[in-house]
């Protein structure tokens, strides 16, 4: 995996967002770099949820932040609306943004303490709504209301007056208050109790129909991301392994560490065998000085020569799924 | 270990091998503070045998937390009051001297914390930690304790044990600090363990190793192991019995082959209809649970769930339900209309007819599933 290559993209007039060969790499103290996303290419429909998945440390999250080039990638092409943002001002790359919105993972630290809900929620509108304040109030409540918050009661609350899932409810009433295409959710249900979950990614499925929303979203819980996503993409140590419609990639996983990562999820069912067989000790290499090759070569059961020698590039193996891996399992 | 001094230590029950080895009964555990008292755990009994593993699962807030820290005598603080009995081979723990505690503290009762990076002293060396309370206990040499310390690295799997064992905890990954945890716990051959979200804090696959080796830990050790978790997944594939608590409460509790196949309580439903799973296609509509869990201060009367059940009745309101046996008496259930039953049919229907929110959203989720499978 952990491979790169085109072959999965589709024609450029057909999708939103395209992203060609994102790099991202931090330097670090030292002289080391964090090589945290090497050379993937992904792109997203008008109306599509895309599903980020891999583990912490294989570059989900940075991926999502480059989108929004928050920082700039390191190289790479990121198109919206055939648009190149790398090579925005920064100026017209925050114009860019009403567009493109972002919900995170801690609800209650990405609301401002201090702040009433109201201003928090209205906030955005300050520099890009209606100026008129009355105008400004209705849509605060009207997008409150959508997320299924109360807004006579909450307006002039604080943030710690809710609980973490009302708190998410909020956020992502604060970032669809300008009606954005594209809305990027870096695990937004991963500090939440599962009926908490459950009510968000119902609302997110709601809000995505009412709104016209795309979805970029980032989660490392396999049952989540199969369940919002229409089209899925695994990640591995800032490569991609494989990316197909959600229900076929479940199915018939072919990188073996989409495999892996399927059959390590704990299934809520006491008659599933679980495989006492997985390697015990295998960790995650480091980002900063990665396997030649494949990056998944030192975890991989059918690793060979060529594994360690030549990247994987993304093939089509049944239609619309492909994987980047030399053994694919078939 | 040797499992007979410490015994010897604690008034031993005339007839271990039989008798389970941890008896708890009617634990209550509730926190003083300036709003009132938080009644966290409110009544809770249970009984694990040697060898046996007790899953327990629930949202955050229901007490699972608190109940382990209640029986491993960790809720400190002179704002905590906490009665009932937890008797461990036969001796009350919660009545012990603390110098009687401190022998069955990492020695016969073991604890895994959820995060594996605050529950190890990031300014010593993991070999001391380790071996630190093994010297305590068994009062062994360093040199012994030192080779005690690789051989159990190896046996939770960390390569390299003689280096590892002068490593700092910042310099190991999440699940290597987990395994030194886990290492610490069975130094010295606890035969009780409790493993609190062992792996809520780690990757899905290192996750699955971790639960391997505890797994595998307890049954070669033949240990009693209770663990605390909110996934129903890690529950159903690691635990012979399982709890559900909600509130304080425990609102069914079974073998967990049994609790699956046939879930009693309405919030056991609940919890397993909100989480989405592999197994179904995506897009596939989550039944969440209305409402939020009950203030623990001012707990609602009659049945805690009440408020948020789809088949609440007026007796769920008023009255209590005990936790009571249902079909061959190892399953235990506390609901006055159980799911499945034809009460429980009637109560939904009444409630649908009545347009009571919670009931309306399960039955509007149900209907638009059950059309998805029909035009499929």
């Amino acid at each position: 995996m952990a491979g790169s290559g085109k072959a999965h993209l589709r024609p450029e007039d057909e999708t939103l967002i395209r992203v060609e060969d994102l790099v991202v790499e931090y330097d670090i103290p030292g002289g080391d770099t964090v090589k945290a996303v090497s050379g993937i290419s992904f792109d997203i429909k008008a109306g599509e949820t895309l599903g980020l998945v891999g583990e912490s440390g294989c570059g989900k999250s940075t991926t999502g932040k480059a989108l929004i080039q928050l920082p700039k990638p390191s190289s790479g092409s990121v198109k919206h609306n055939l648009v190149e943002l790398t090579g925005l001002s920064s100026e017209a790359m925050r114009r860019r943004r009403t567009d493109l919105q972002m919900i995170f993972q801690d609800p209650i630290s990405s609301l401002n303490p201090l702040r009433k809900v109201e201003d928090i929620v209205a906030e955005p509108m300050k520099i890009w709504g209606p100026k008129d304040k009355s105008k400004q109030q209705e849509m605060v409540d009207n997008i409150l209301d959508a997320v299924g918050i109360d807004p006579e009661q909450a307006r002039g609350k604080l943030a710690h007056e809710f609980s973490g899932g009302q708190c998410q409810r909020i956020s992502i009433a604060r970032s669809l208050i300008l009606d954005p295409e594209v809305l990027i959710c870096d695990e937004p249900v991963s500090a939440l109790d599962v009926s908490m979950q459950a009510q968000i990614l119902n609302l997110l499925e709601d809000l995505k129909k009412k709104y016209h929303l795309t979805l970029v979203f980032i989660a490392h819980d396999l049952a989540v991301v199969k369940n919002i996503s229409d089209k899925v993409a695994v990640m591995y140590l800032g490569k991609l392994c494989e990316v197909a419609q959600s229900d076929e990639l479940y199915e018939n996983p072919v990188h073996p560490y989409s495999k892996l990562l399927l059959d390590s999820c704990p299934e809520p069912d006491p008659t599933v065998v679980i495989d006492q067989t997985v390697s015990d000790d295998d960790e995650l290499p480091s980002p900063i000085n990665p396997p030649s090759g494949c990056r998944f070569r030192t975890r991989c059961p059918f690793a060979t020569e060529i594994c360690s020698t030549e990247e994987p590039q993304m093939e089509e193996i049944r239609p619309n799924h492909y994987v980047a891996c030399h053994h694919p399992l078939t | 270990m040797n499992t007979t001094t410490a015994a010897d230590n604690v008034a031993v029950d005339a007839d271990n091998s039989t008798s389970p080895l941890l008896v708890v009964e009617d634990i209550h555990t509730s926190f003083m503070v300036p709003g009132g008292e938080v009644k966290a755990v409110r009544g809770v009994s249970f009984e694990l045998n040697q060898g046996k593993t007790l899953g327990v699962v629930g949202e955050s807030g229901s007490g699972k937390t608190v109940l382990a820290r209640s029986v491993m005598r960790l809720n400190l603080g002179n704002n905590v009051i906490t009665s009932g009995s937890a008797k461990f081979r036969g001796s009350n723990i919660l009545d012990l001297r603390p110098k009687a505690m401190q022998k069955l503290w990492g020695n016969e009762i073991a604890m895994v914390f959820q995060d594996p990076m605050t529950a190890l002293n990031p300014l010593v060396k993991v070999g001391r930690q380790v071996t630190e309370h093994v010297r305590h206990h068994l009062g062994i040499s360093k040199k012994e304790a030192r080779s005690l310390a690789i051989d159990l690295l190896n046996e939770v799997r960390i390569p390299e044990p003689e280096n590892r064992l002068d490593s700092y905890p910042h310099e190991l990954s999440g699940g290597m600090r987990q395994r030194i945890c886990i290492a610490i716990a069975l130094a010295c051959e606890p035969t009780l363990l409790f493993a609190d979200e062992p792996t809520t804090a780690l990757d899905v696959t290192v996750q699955h190793q971790i639960l391997n080796l505890l797994n595998r830990e307890q049954e070669t050790r033949e240990m009693g192991m209770v663990l605390v978790t909110h996934d129903l997944g890690v529950v159903a594939g690691r635990t012979d019995e399982t709890m559900v608590m909600y509130a304080g409460n425990v609102v069914e509790k079974s073998s967990t082959k049994e609790l699956f196949e046939d879930m009693q309580h309405p919030y056991t439903e609940a919890l397993f209809r909100s989480i989405p799973k592999t197994s179904e296609r995506s897009h596939t509509r989550l039944t969440a649970i209305a409402g939020r869990p009950p203030d623990l201060i001012a707990p609602p009367s009659g049945c805690s769930f009440s408020p948020r059940c789809p088949y609440v009745q007026q007796k769920c309101r008023e009255e209590e339900p005990p936790l009571i046996p249902v079909n061959n008496g190892s399953h235990f259930s506390a609901c006055w209309f159980p799911v499945g039953t034809e009460e429980n049919q009637e109560a939904f229907r009444k409630n649908v007819a009545a347009g009571l929110p919670q009931t309306l959203v399960i039955e509007e989720t149900l209907t638009k599933s059950s059309e998805k499978e029909d035009g499929v």
